[in-house]
């Protein structure tokens, strides 16, 4: 009963935050409200038995990406009035949009019953269960090369990022490593043989 | 007790707030950038429902892959989106017209 409890208070929490993300004035504050989103998240998430995800998200998500949106929407000095003029034209439309939505997938869910899908009430995880265990198993065999493929799209996308944002100051006093490493001694000192001075 | 019907609802529901979020913001490209966040999140509150109700790791899986992707999307948008505003002083979705000419 306490789980079930939990779930509807972290649920009500989430979709205020989800709420709050899309109608915040301030992108600061969306940013903000879309981490209480992942922290909520992750607390349903540990209550569906779903720990390494749960710790996952917290750590890359609230903890990398969106300290990175943090980061860029306090760089970019955007004009948030400007942004927000002719936009109450949409209501409507993003209202049947969204309605659209719940209600296609409230079509699926309740009226159709999934499909015919039966699931019985899920299995408690067994004692001495552990969902780093079984993830991590799964990972490192089956998805061997999807876990490779994976580190190589970081990889990518982490040196696009750089190439992307790095800019060449001109007008810099850089030194240039490659004429440095190269100087010779005789170019720079000249050897002048010469007789020695008589003593007066 | 947590039932699979309550999860798929919450995430629909997660799905369609980023929806509408998506047209009352469509013209700041960072909160557009967080709907689409949003929307991630609420697929993967799918997986992770599916998983744990039909006793199979593979959905958690998936939701691993899916936060890696969606990581490198983040930094790839977010760098552009530094470009840009370095390029155009302005983020604004309705500027940004120079490739239809």
């Amino acid at each position: 009963m306490f789980p079930t409890i939990l779930f509807f208070v972290f649920a009500a929490v989430l979709l205020c935050a989800a709420l709050g993300v899309i109608l915040a004035r301030n992108p600061v504050h969306a940013v903000l409200l879309l981490v209480l989103c992942f922290f909520t998240s992750a607390v349903i998430w540990l209550l569906l038995d779903a720990e390494f995800l749960a710790i996952v998200l917290v750590l890359v998500y609230v903890g990398a990406v969106m300290v990175l949106f943090l980061f860029v929407v306090m760089m970019l000095d955007v004009n948030i009035e400007e942004m927000r003029k002719g936009l109450a034209g949409y209501w409507p439309l993003a209202l049947a949009v969204a309605g659209f939505v719940v209600f296609a997938i409230l079509n699926v869910i309740v009226v159709k019953h999934l499909g015919g899908l039966t699931i019985t009430a899920a299995a408690p995880s067994p004692v001495g269960y552990s969902n780093t265990r079984v993830l991590g198993t799964a990972l490192f065999t089956r998805y061997a090369y999807p876990a490779q493929l994976a580190a190589v799209i970081l990889l990518v996308a982490s040196v696009a990022a750089i190439v992307l944002t790095l800019r060449q100051r001109t007008g810099g006093k850089l030194q240039n490593i490659a004429r440095q490493v190269a100087v010779r001694a005789k170019d720079r000192v000249r050897i002048v043989k010469m007789a020695s001075e008589k003593r007066p | 007790m947590i039932s699979l019907t309550h999860v798929l609802t919450l995430s629909g529901l997660l799905f369609a707030i980023a929806v509408a979020g998506v047209f009352l913001n469509r013209k700041n490209i960072i909160v557009l950038l967080m709907c689409i966040e949003l929307m991630l999140l609420a697929v993967n509150f799918n997986f992770v429902a599916f998983s744990r109700f039909l006793g199979d790791i593979n959905g958690q899986i998936f939701v691993f892959f899916i936060l890696t992707v969606a990581a490198a999307e983040a930094a790839i948008g977010l760098a552009i989106l530094v470009v840009l505003f370095r390029e155009r002083r302005s983020i604004d979705v309705e500027e940004l017209d120079s490739l239809q000419g």
